[in-house]
């Protein structure tokens, strides 16, 4: 299972839920699975989605939040782990797709390869789980912040370009929140 | 008005009500300030580049969001606040201890302190100097307007003597 696989799996579990999304293949993959509104693709700032994920979540206490992640992203910027603890809102779902590998750049091995993510963001505080042990959906429903760890292989697929310029992306996300 | 009484009063009258922080000396009768007023979403981040994100997220969520910190946390922020805050044209005020110019005690803060007038006009973003609370509170009042015209940060520099 590659990283395409587990999007489409997590999307599975996905309705009406605001979902940010990691830069690079992850974005692209998903838009070329499944492009909609309430998705909010990364051009740029990687290793920012989980504290973008945050501020929307907290602003938009009534809408569930799904964060896909990437463990080279999370690396970036673990002191969001401290944050989002410390902040725990409960529509926050953050998810780690780790492939072991920054996948967008060629697949060079990141040091979470041999790293148990569930056991640090449990040392920290979050809810942390690994994703074939529970049903996401009632993860992203529940009524606490929870940490989900995706383990899979690297690689890419041949999803296209985002078709769609920074601003059509935002415009139709605050749209999508506004209705 | 006092010094911070005005930043606190411009930033209510902008109407920013989602701020996020990493403190300065100067800044902590502020975030005192802003840490007892109900209306605001306050949270403290573990470094700049991490608020420029959340405040991000809280403009997606229809907040006015500002960031408080030292002039040195510019330096932490500088791809976030280019990547993403101005490649997605959202509006942010920046709030900002300028350590390191006129009356500072401590050589670490000096070289990040004068080039942050520079590092500013090379990314393109506006900034304001002021001088004294009247003139602070002008200043941080109008630029949320300005950065939602903009769609870019606009920053307010508080140098040590402005305290």
């Amino acid at each position: 299972m590659q990283r395409r696989d587990a999007i489409f799996k997590i999307m599975e579990s996905i309705d009406d839920e605001l979902v940010i999304c990691n830069i690079g293949f992850p974005s692209r993959e998903l838009y070329d699975i499944q492009d909609r509104a309430e998705n909010f693709y990364m051009i740029g700032s990687m290793g920012l989605a989980s504290s973008i994920g945050l501020g929307l979540a907290l602003s938009q206490p009534e809408k569930d939040v799904v964060v896909i992640d990437g463990d080279g992203a999370l690396l970036m910027n673990m002191g969001s782990l401290v944050t989002v603890n410390a902040c725990s809102p409960r529509n926050l779902t953050w998810i780690v797709i780790n492939n072991g590998a920054y996948g967008s750049t060629g697949n060079q091995e990141t040091y979470a390869k041999g790293l148990d993510l569930v056991s640090i963001a449990k040392s920290v505080g979050i809810k942390s789980h690994n994703f074939f042990d529970i049903e996401l959906k009632k993860k992203i429903r529940n009524d606490s912040c929870n940490f989900i760890v995706f383990n899979c292989k690297p690689g890419n697929s041949e999803a296209p370009i985002i078709d769609l310029t920074p601003e059509e992306i935002k415009d139709r996300f605050m749209n999508v929140i506004d209705r | 008005m006092d010094s911070t009484e005005a930043i606190y009063n411009g930033l209510k009258d902008a109407g920013i009500d989602f701020i996020v922080s990493v403190p300065c000396v100067n800044l902590s009768k502020l975030l005192n300030m802003i840490d007892e007023d109900k209306d605001i979403i306050h949270i403290p981040v573990t470094r700049e580049e991490e608020g420029i994100g959340l405040c991000a997220g809280a403009y997606l969520g229809g907040r006015k969001t500002a960031i408080l910190m030292q002039n040195s946390g510019l330096g932490n922020s500088i791809n976030a606040l280019k990547s993403l805050t101005e490649l997605y044209g959202f509006p942010l005020l920046m709030v900002m201890s300028h350590r390191g110019t006129e009356g500072e005690n401590i050589c670490g803060q000096v070289p990040m302190g004068q080039s942050t007038p520079l590092i500013l006009e090379a990314m393109n973003f506006n900034f304001f100097k002021p001088g004294n609370p009247e003139a602070a509170y002008e200043d941080i009042r109008n630029s949320w307007e300005l950065s939602e015209q903009e769609g870019k940060p606009v920053s307010i520099l508080l140098e040590i003597k402005y305290w």
